[in-house]
């Protein structure tokens, strides 16, 4: 009873094609067919987070959407928030920083919500960040780094967005 | 943890969809997929059929329409929280979904969804009930309306048919500067609501409450219109006592019982957070305080 | 190079690659022509079965095989794990089948494989693997376990009592004749599962044509996969490869042999093909090792001064239906009452009883939290009924400083002496109420009370067991590229071991700790180990790589004054290079004096010295150490819901000398969750008929980044006197006290409904229920 599409998805700027079962989860898709280990799958529920992308800008966990529902988007997971140099995001480099991992399992998942939640709240409070978080688990942290790590790289992009704007007035 | 094999549909508008529900027994219609894709993993269901509404942007709107609100089923919970015209006509919508999971779950999730996945402890069926919202249900022989009370057939199971479709929510919203509150117990931010209540309350000019409405969620298999203590607040002033008297009938509601949380303990919410949601929404209406 | 590599809080080595998602987890791992696995598995919690019939999910396409206990008994030396540690004692009832040949004895036990193309499509085939099966009386709680009359766990066991020992020093009956008081009371403790993000996983890859046998695996004890491997499949140890890649997490769940692991071994075998298996979530739920139940009934003898005279009792323990690794969580549980108070006379009868549940092996405390939990329980009713201070009750009985090194009355399991080497618990105590603001606490909370806000603070006090031996090996080499590698048995699951490893390497060959790499378990490279749990590694591993580098840099001392005719206390090493120290100009660095330890033409080295610029060292602790910490937490309770808020937290804790201390606060910080979630959250919920009612992270309830608040942390260093380095451990020592102190913080946010708390975790509904009791009963 198995159905295969044909589906076009852009992964981090690059466009993959691949013929995928249509119950083939997003996470299967791009660890395994993609071959973009970074998203890791924790639960395969929705409580975990740790499968947490980015689609069309949004983060969403990718054990509940199915790969043929990517047919179009655009995707970005962990491994492109480096530049193109492989210069750490802000938020890579603040995690390193504030020792905001220790096993690194949830660690993309978690990136990834927070890459949306800053967009969307530039100055959060560390309440805010504590509920922006809720729905990604850790079990080696106790969170306390990870929270220092986003009101730091929340400071960080503040400082990039802020030099930006005054290069581009001046 | 995977999905078993299905048939899968991705029908580009209402019609395509409906038209593909007319001759399939044993379909599922994917909408945010926050409810659907666990059972699915967990295999907890087997469709033949897996019809997807993503791609049906028709489904999807936020609108006024000769005052009343109509929101499109496949709305995603996010867009909702972002709206500028719920926050202004509708504020306890915001303020429930502020409640319903996470970051995540709110990007993908869609008020059909929730509406007809009917769990017993999520919020969004409980404000639809507070708002006495009416369903706008569809199949290929035409269009009907059920109101929110009419809805839940029974346990998780709304009262539609096999080949409908929810369509829209539509409710009238209360006037302006209506006060409102969503309350809940969850064991963590973002957790399904042990207990939640919806609390409506329209003040007429010299403070009275002219109209109530009280929605207990979580407590019985479908969302619970407490009339009896919407009858006690009404007409009163919004005292500390005739709020605990409404909050009180509360204690006679027939309650789930599970692993969880017994049926008393529910009961026992039930109380405490009818006495706070309408503590709130009375000073909110009140002006007392800032919403 | 002058930065001191100790006490720094050097950024992790380990980062970048997790960061940018290069992590290599077992998961990650694509071997060409990989098949997967899935497991068939019991729905009933005890039941015979006749007959598998696997005709119709062989006919599924892309299913290769489908293997059962025949399988097992055809391939492998034998149809059981091989017992680990004192187990042989046991009856064979007790150890794990790899596959059971009859009889199932709990949910989720796996009773067959399928190996197909892919999970999915295994998933598709093990439901329409048929199993007769043929329900059997099931045993569901460890206490009625016990009765005489109950069922057994196993059907032709005599019993369900696997072992009942007495844990017991001085004379305990004359203490409680002689007490002017004597409380008793009974505990239910509750501690859940292990539930690291990453489940468990392994790849198999049996090579036919070479016939090795390579397995990926994340686990916690590498050497014990490599060593069943070899005895199940008769193999030895050149033909047997175990490689752990990036673990993400353990905490106990992944630190055994599994029949999973061997199932996927024998499946490569079987099929000359890689084989994957990864573990679900609901398989985690079902079929990981957990720590789940304990029962005490305990009672107390103190003197007119509120200080222990005795404590007796018996404790009830759910082994569960097999003993994969001995019986250690109830013996330290047993062990671990006393902790840091003076007990002068004890004993507690343990009866381990087997469940039809999945087994019990250690979880992250390892049974530390049951015994401290029961202590603290013992401390807060001994205050409650002499109407006493709780932090003033512990001050009586905890063993004061200047009585350090003390010998504690008890034996390790081990039969040796248990010593605590170092350490001021009485000034940990003390610091910490300082710095939780203790004795401005009670006004405060009439405050609050004022408010109608019902907040509390609780104290609770550990002692943990750490660094245990034999040893873990470090081999520290510079090879032809300069390049400094440390080979250890040490594993890593999220410590920053390699970090911590490199600083300590650092500080002895002057280098950054980045110009270090750190080569985790290989069997090829680290053949013997044993394991990370019980928070040795840098007690173990740290001390070997410490002396290894130290024989490393005397060697380059050597030919370095041997090449340039000096007396060897004239160079120094520095900046990776080793050079004399009045004429810098004369230096060799790594990479030259690794050429000549290699023997290398035109380079003299002395006759007299081995090859190789290495050393390997396997550090043997001569005793265990002791990490000890104070917790005082603050909570805040809703009367109206039972909903609790942890509103402060402050620790302070003694893991002896810090490598780096951003690592060790890291650990604490993760421990004092896992911690929180046993004082109010983890439930591992069974019915009567042993089915699990909790099967799922929505039900199951972790802590998640709002149910914890940021933890105050205060380090005490007091150095270990039992290895080089100074350090102790630190990896449990966060989760010890937790539910101690946050029930007794809770008890007192209650205090007005004079509630007391006999169980953990605690639960909203359960605090409704005791403030409506004491309602009821004025």
């Amino acid at each position: 009873m198995t159905d295969t599409r044909n589906i076009a998805v852009t992964v981090n700027g690059a466009r993959h094609d691949v013929e995928v079962e249509t119950r083939l989860t997003l996470a299967d898709c791009l660890r395994h067919q993609i071959g973009l280990t970074g998203t890791h799958v924790g639960c395969e529920h929705g409580v975990c987070g740790a499968c947490t992308v980015l689609v069309d800008g949004q983060a969403v966990r990718s054990c509940l959407m199915l790969a043929v529902q990517a047919d179009g988007a655009v995707v970005a997971t962990v491994e492109g928030m480096a530049d193109e140099n492989g210069q750490l995001h802000p938020l890579q480099q603040a995690f390193h920083d504030n020792h905001g991992l220790q096993c690194g399992f949830c660690t993309p998942g978690i990136l990834m919500t927070l890459l949306e939640f800053l967009q969307h709240n530039p100055s959060p409070t560390e309440t805010e960040v504590r509920e922006a978080l809720s729905g990604n688990l850790c079990r080696c942290t106790g969170y306390q780094g990870i929270v220092s790590a986003a009101l730091d790289a929340a400071g960080r992009l503040r400082q990039e967005r802020n030099q930006i704007d005054g290069t581009n007035r001046s | 943890m995977k999905p078993p094999p299905f048939h899968y549909h991705d029908p580009r508008s209402l019609d395509d969809a409906l038209g593909l529900l007319v001759d399939k027994e044993n379909t599922k219609l994917l909408a945010g997929g926050q409810s659907l894709m666990p059972m699915l993993n967990m295999r907890f269901v087997f469709p033949d059929d897996v019809i997807d509404l993503n791609r049906i942007t028709e489904l999807a709107s936020i609108g006024e329409d000769d005052g009343r609100i109509r929101i499109g089923a496949m709305t995603r919970q996010s867009s909702l929280e972002r709206s500028e015209l719920i926050r202004n006509q509708c504020p306890i919508i915001i303020e429930a979904l502020r409640q319903v999971g996470h970051l995540q779950t709110r990007n993908r999730g869609t008020i059909g969804g929730s509406l007809c996945h009917l769990d017993p402890s999520a919020e969004l069926p409980t404000v639809a009930q507070g708002l006495d919202a009416t369903i706008h249900v569809q199949n290929k022989r035409g269009t009907r309306t059920l109101t929110m009370a009419d809805f839940p057939a029974f346990f998780m199971t709304p009262a539609i048919e096999p080949d409908e479709i929810v369509t829209a929510i539509e409710f009238e919203p209360w006037p302006q500067g209506h006060g409102f509150a969503f309350v809940e117990f969850a064991r963590r931010h973002g957790d399904f609501a042990i207990v939640g209540v919806a609390t409506l309350l329209e003040l007429s000019a010299d403070g009275t409450v002219s109209r109530a409405s009280i929605t207990l969620g979580g407590v019985g298999p479908a969302p619970i219109r407490c009339s009896a203590a919407e009858g006690i607040v009404t007409g009163s002033t919004g005292s500390d006592a005739a709020i605990s008297e409404a909050a009180e009938t509360c204690r006679e509601i027939d309650a789930l019982d599970d692993v969880h949380a017994s049926a008393a303990y529910r009961r026992h919410l039930a109380v405490t957070l009818t006495c706070r949601a309408l503590r709130k929404a009375y000073d909110r209406a009140s002006g007392e305080t800032a919403v | 190079m002058t930065d001191r590599l100790y006490e720094a809080r050097y950024g992790r080595l380990e980062d970048l690659a997790l960061l940018t998602g290069k992590g290599r987890y077992v998961d990650d791992i694509h071997l060409p022509g990989m098949l997967e696995v899935a497991f068939v598995r019991s729905p009933h919690g005890h039941a015979l079965f006749h007959s598998i019939n696997a005709a119709a999910a062989l006919a599924l396409p892309g299913v290769h095989a489908v293997y059962t206990h025949v399988d097992v008994a055809q391939t492998l030396t034998s149809d059981h794990i091989p017992p680990d540690q004192v187990v042989d004692s046991f009856p064979t009832t007790t150890w794990p089948y790899i596959l059971p040949k009859d009889e199932v004895c709990f949910v989720g036990e796996a009773v067959a494989v399928v190996v197909a193309d892919t999970r999915y499509i295994a998933e598709d085939a093990a439901p329409l693997v048929e199993v007769d099966y043929e329900s059997l009386p099931v045993v569901s709680n460890c206490r009625k376990a016990t009765d005489p009359e109950s069922p057994t766990v196993h059907r032709h066991a005599a019993d369900n009592i696997v072992s009942r020992f007495t844990t017991e020093y001085g004379d305990v009956e004359p203490a409680f004749v002689e007490a002017a008081h004597i409380f008793g009371f009974s505990l239910k403790q509750h501690r859940g599962g292990a539930h690291s993000i990453e489940g468990r996983g392994v790849v198999a890859n049996y090579d036919a044509d070479s016939h090795h046998l390579t397995i990926w695996t994340s686990t916690q004890s590498p050497h014990k996969s490599r060593d069943a491997a070899v005895e199940l499949f008769d193999m030895d140890e050149s033909r047997v490869r175990v490689i752990v890649p990036d673990v993400g997490g353990g905490f106990g769940g992944k630190n055994t042999v599994y029949p999973e692991e061997i199932l996927t071994n024998m499946a490569s075998r079987l099929l000359a093909r890689p084989v994957k298996w990864i573990e679900d979530r609901r398989e985690h739920f079902l079929a990981s090792i957990q720590e789940r139940d304990q029962e005490w009934d305990v009672e107390v003898a103190v003197d007119t001064e509120a200080r222990v005279q005795g404590v007796r009792g018996t404790m009830y323990h759910d082994q569960g239906a097999y003993t994969l690794l001995g019986l250690h969580v109830p013996h330290n549980s047993s062990i671990a009452v006393p902790g840091p108070y003076h007990i002068p006379n004890y004993r507690i009868e343990v009866l381990v009883a087997e469940t039809n549940k999945v087994g019990t092996i250690p979880v992250r405390g390892a049974g530390y939290p049951e015994g401290n939990f029961t202590i603290e329980r013992v401390l807060d009713r001994i205050a409650r009924e002499l109407g006493m201070d709780r932090a003033e009750v512990r001050r009586r009985n905890l063993i004061p400083g200047d009585a350090i090194p003390y010998q504690m009355p008890m034996k390790t399991r081990e039969g040796t002496p248990m010593i605590y080497e170092s350490g001021d618990f009485l000034r940990c105590h003390e610091m910490a109420l300082e710095a939780a603001g203790y004795t401005d606490f009670a006004q405060r909370q009439k405050e609050a009370l004022t408010e109608g806000r019902y907040i509390g603070i609780g104290v609770a006090n550990m002692v943990k067991v750490t660094g245990r031996g034999p040893f873990e090996s470090a081999t520290v080499r510079v090879g032809r590229s300069g390049r400094v590698v440390i080979y250890t048995s040490a594993m890593a699951m999220g410590q920053g071991t390699k970090t911590t490893l490199a600083q300590i390497c650092a500080e002895q060959l002057a280098i950054a700790p980045d110009q270090i790499t750190v080569v985790t378990v290989d069997t090829a490279s680290s053949p013997i180990g044993i394991g990370a749990y019980g928070s040795r590694n840098t007690v173990n591993a740290g001390n070997s790589v410490h002396l290894a580098a130290g024989e490393v840099r005397e060697k380059a001392i050597r030919v370095a004054a041997h090449v340039f005719g000096v007396d060897e206390q004239d160079i120094e090493i520095t900046d990776g290079l080793a050079r004399v120290k009045d004429d810098p100009a004369n230096s060799l660095t790594f990479k030259e004096i690794a050429k000549a330890l290699g023997a290398a033409k035109g380079l003299a080295i002395p006759k007299d010295m081995p090859i190789g610029f290495e050393a390997t060292v396997n550090f043997r602790p001569p005793d265990v150490t002791y990490c000890n910490a104070s917790h005082v937490v603050e909570v805040e309770v809703s009367a109206e819901t039972g909903g609790v808020e942890i509103l402060r937290y402050v620790v302070v804790n003694d893991s002896g000398v810090l490598i780096n201390p951003t690592l060790v606060e890291g650990q604490l910080q993760g421990g004092i969750a896992h911690g929180i979630g046993n004082a109010l959250y983890e439930w591992m919920g069974y019915d009567e008929n042993s089915q699990p009612v909790i099967t799922n992270f929505a039900e199951y309830l972790l802590p998640s980044s709002t149910t914890v608040p940021n933890f105050e942390i205060i380090h005490v260093e007091t150095p270990s006197t039992l290895n080089p380095l100074g350090v102790k451990g630190a990896g449990e020592a966060g989760v010890i006290p937790v539910a101690g102190a946050v029930v007794s913080a809770v008890e007192n946010a209650l205090g007005p409904f004079g509630v007391w708390i006999d169980q953990a975790p605690i639960a909203p509904v359960r605090i409704i229920e005791l403030i409506e009791e004491s309602k009821a009963s004025r």
